[in-house]
């Protein structure tokens, strides 16, 4: 529990904003490459860094409570379980039983 | 009619003290005389008048949603269809079904009893945002409004699921209206449950620590993750309904290559957590009233408090069981009939738990105690046929069949509305600083037990016979079984009225109530009945466990 | 027995701020960040059903995505992008400026995000409207020609662009919704109603902002940059 105000530096701001900036670049060069399968985890990654880059400093995750990475950390939980759960079924008709299913 | 509150016989020995020298008299400003006016009641911030003005909605809605049973069910005292049309049929059982679940059920505990009681219970003044809390409340009309408007101007005949595409491409009823009304409901479960989490974990008195919460404040708790993490998704599943009906943005629509399945998995995902929204707190309940009237500690407090995570957790992992026949993969019908056994082993474990609880304990029966039993009785019945379901190969045979009616009737209307009901006995005397009829009370109880049973165990055996659900016409084989139905639901009718009678009664004539009248442990026992708008005169300190009461066999201990 | 009217406040020193159901500043403050970080979860379980239906339709009907995706206009959406990340740099200015009290500064900073905020929504409404010239609208006047997609492999991008439109547009209506809240923020701010020990509604508007910021970081591949390379 974070008892005083951390107050962030600009500097640690602009840093951050040039960071994603240069994210988003190379995020837009590398979906100009061909990369097979590993485009779209590619793309996800930089975007996952760029988030992670907000929700840290942007947000000040990174000088709160342990309660508030606690809310952070289900919310992605549960995201996840979402996507992966409705994802889970489509990718798996026909693995066992009747045919289209 | 006097009438005695407090343990009744089967209790220790209880000598009635002069009010002198038993507590200090109650103060003459409470938070319901403190103002008076329609604006002190619309405008208010205070956590317990919030808690009456959602007891007035939701009890409106409950008859309305009542209603269209008597109305469903006098449909089907023939097999002929010669009430209504079956168009009409369709809307009757889905407005049945969303005032039901979404304006009664779901509310009903958290925004009652868990808006009145939980900052009482931990040495609160109020929860954590006691105007969102209101603006909850406005939202909630707000929504009940929409709802109301979509029922007046036609009603709408999806079936309380919504199912793609019919609610998307087919069906000619007020659907976009029924669905923002229920959408915009979303939002006021959200806040509320957004309020007792920031509330439970922030606002505790001193000495309160997790563990020596109430079990009520437990089950809130648990119950409030999934209000938080569940209801926006089918506030954005309907949404998506809206905008398919509403501007053709059609991502369900098969002739697009859409898929109806995705619907249902968004839809229930949100949908089967919602059915432990609608029993966690009625949970809750139940642990109040079981230590209470066996004046004994809980059997296994944190395993019990435990078992309230588990199950809002685990109830996220299992809602493909409500697809099993539509076409999901049967690799993932196999994964969820699992994950399915494996959420009622919490359940198990709190009917145990207060089982093991009433044992050598000191047991009375009032009212209170009665709908407690009873909705142990009844949940267990509900929940082990819920485990019927979750097989795989039994389910393809009683899917969408009376059986699955029932089941879910046993745990919403034997469970949770009997958990409503009890409570709302128990802490009535803290609410309206008045005693209710004992002797009416417990008649009420028991018609509405025996008028239950005669309601919903006959579609048990009506769906494994192969009765459909939502259907107002069936073979004549099945008649005996639907009237006896139909008769049990005039029953549990009457019962229902009997309390909206003496409760109501007791507000103007019933006996003034002390601040303990059931000698029960809890904060919110130990200030004024009805409290002052502050709930404590001074902050209250915590020195010992939850439900401390005396142990048997201390008295002989000098 | 003491009156009704003393109750646990004791003796403290109020701050002006502080209500009456809570201990101190600090106290109110950590409940009201939990209580903005718990109503962030529920926004992402809200887009979260979106990305939900996007992830499966993209596993179904990869072509069609891809056949779409290059339909949308790249350039703008990467400077949109590009307009945001500003915008959550000049609000975490702001934030910081309302922490460390200066005033005008603070005003300033909050105005420039608004403005941000502005020509993100403009350049949005320059897509949409392309998007109704040239028919990729979904519903009947749909024709899916230009996207070199032919028959039953056609129907699909229909999915496509009804995502587009949801995503972005539930995007950008948050968006709607955020701007006047940091006017208004602004205005409170230019009134003198903030200080470095109260400044809470700057900060949690900022959260607000920086996630609708992250909604974009997310959207702006998934839908602009789908198979660039074919």
């Amino acid at each position: 529990m974070s008892s005083s105000e951390h107050i962030v530096s600009p500097v640690v701001y602009v840093g951050v904003f040039l960071a994603l900036i240069v994210l988003t670049g190379l995020t837009v060069f590398a979906s100009t490459v061909d990369l097979g399968l590993w485009n779209t985890p590619v793309a996800l990654l930089i975007a996952v860094t760029k988030a992670v880059l907000v929700v840290l400093f942007f947000m000040h995750v990174k000088y709160s409570s342990r309660l508030v990475s606690l809310a952070v950390g289900a919310a992605m939980l549960w995201l996840l379980l979402l996507i992966a759960g409705v994802i889970a079924d489509y990718v798996s008709r026909g693995w066992v039983g009747s045919p289209g299913t | 009619m006097t009438t005695q509150i407090g343990p009744g016989p089967g209790g220790p020995p209880r000598p009635p003290l002069p009010p002198a020298l038993s507590e200090p008299p109650a103060p003459r400003v409470n938070y319901l005389n403190v103002a008076y006016g329609v604006k002190s009641w619309l405008l208010t911030t205070d956590h317990k008048r919030i808690a009456l003005l959602y007891l007035a909605s939701v009890t409106l809605m409950f008859f309305l949603g009542g209603a269209f049973a008597v109305l469903i069910r006098l449909e089907l005292v023939t097999p002929a269809g010669d009430l209504v049309q079956s168009e009409t049929y369709n809307k009757l059982f889905t407005m049945h079904g969303i005032i039901m679940v979404f304006f009664f059920l779901i509310p009903s505990i958290p925004a009652v009893l868990g808006n009145f009681l939980i900052p009482i219970m931990i040495g609160a003044r109020d929860l954590a945002f006691p105007r969102l809390n209101l603006a909850s409340w406005y939202i909630y009309m707000f929504g009940a409004a929409f709802t109301i408007y979509a029922l007046v101007s036609g009603g709408v005949d999806t079936g309380w699921t919504f199912y793609a595409p019919y609610s998307t491409t087919y069906s000619n009823t007020h659907v976009i209206a029924a669905g923002l009304g229920i959408f915009i409901n979303g939002f006021s479960s959200i806040l509320t449950g957004l309020n007792f989490i920031v509330t439970i974990h922030r606002m505790r008195a001193p000495g309160l620590t997790w563990f020596r919460l109430p079990l009520f404040v437990w089950a809130h708790y648990a119950t409030s993750l999934i209000f938080v993490l569940g209801t926006p998704v089918i506030a954005i599943t309907l949404l998506t309904v809206v905008l398919e009906r509403a501007l053709h943005l059609g991502i369900y629509d098969p002739r697009l290559g859409g898929d109806p399945i995705l619907f249902q998995h968004l839809f229930w995902f949100y949908s089967h957590p919602a059915v432990y929204i609608m029993i966690l707190p009625a949970m809750g309940v139940i642990s109040e009233l079981v230590t209470c009237f066996s004046r004994k500690r809980i059997f296994g407090y944190p395993v019990v408090a435990m078992s309230s995570l588990a199950i809002a957790v685990i109830g996220f992992l299992v809602w493909g069981h409500h697809m099993f026949v539509s076409g999901q993969s049967t690799y993932a019908g196999l994964i969820f009939s699992f994950l399915s056994f494996l959420v009622a082993i919490p359940s198990a474990i709190k009917v145990f738990n207060w089982t093991a609880t009433l044992y050598k304990g000191s047991v009375s029966w009032d009212t209170p105690m009665l709908y407690a039993i009873g909705f142990v009785g009844l949940f267990t019945i509900g929940g082990l046929t819920g485990l019927f379901l979750a097989s795989l190969g039994l389910d393809v045979h009683v899917t969408d069949t009376y059986f699955v009616v029932a089941h879910f009737h046993y745990i919403m209307v034997g469970g949770a509305i009997m958990g409503y009901l009890g409570g709302i006995h128990f802490w009535w005397p803290k609410i309206t600083g008045r005693l209710y009829p004992e002797m009416w009370a417990r008649v009420a109880a028991v018609i509405i037990f025996a008028g239950f049973n005669l309601t919903f165990f006959p579609q048990f055996i009506l769906g494994y016979l192969g009765m459909p659900r939502r259907y107002h016409a069936y073979p004549e084989e099945f008649q005996v079984l639907n009237v006896m139905s139909s008769a049990g639901a005039s029953i549990l009718g009457l019962g229902y009225l009997l309390p909206m009678i003496y409760l109501v009664w007791s507000m103007r004539y019933g006996p003034k109530a002390s601040a303990n009248p059931w000698q029960a442990k809890g904060l919110e026992w130990q200030t004024a009945s009805p409290p002052i708008t502050e709930n404590f005169e001074r902050q209250p300190v915590v020195t010992e466990e939850a439900y401390a009461y005396a142990v048997e066999g201390e008295a002989h201990i000098v | 027995m003491s009156s009704v009217a003393d109750t646990a406040h004791g003796a403290e020193r109020h701050h002006p701020d502080l209500v009456h159901h809570f201990e101190s500043l600090p106290a109110q403050k950590e409940a009201a960040t939990f209580g903005m970080w718990v109503f962030i979860a529920q926004e992402v379980m809200f887009f979260g059903g979106l990305f939900a239906a996007y992830t499966i339709y993209r596993h179904l009907y990869f072509h069609a995505f891809v056949q779409s995706s290059r339909h949308l206009n790249l350039p703008l959406g990467a400077i949109n992008t590009a307009v945001l990340i500003c915008s959550s740099l000049t609000m975490a200015m702001g934030v910081h400026a309302s922490a460390i009290g200066r005033r005008r500064p603070t005003v300033a900073w909050l105005l420039l995000t608004v403005a941000l905020g502005g020509v993100f929504l403009g350049i949005k409404t320059v897509e949409y409207k392309d998007k109704f010239d040239h028919h990729l609208v979904p519903g009947e006047s749909f024709q899916a020609e230009e996207l070199h997609l032919e028959g039953s492999a056609a129907r699909p991008a229909q999915i496509f662009y009804a995502l587009y439109f949801a995503m972005t547009g539930l995007h950008a209506a948050h968006m709607v919704i955020g701007i006047p809240i940091i006017l208004f923020i602004a205005w409170m701010a230019h009134r003198g109603r903030f200080s470095p020990e109260y400044h809470t509604p700057v900060e949690l508007t900022g959260l607000y902002w920086h996630f609708v910021d992250i909604i974009w970081i997310f959207l702006f591949p998934l839908l602009y940059l789908i198979g660039r390379h074919h």
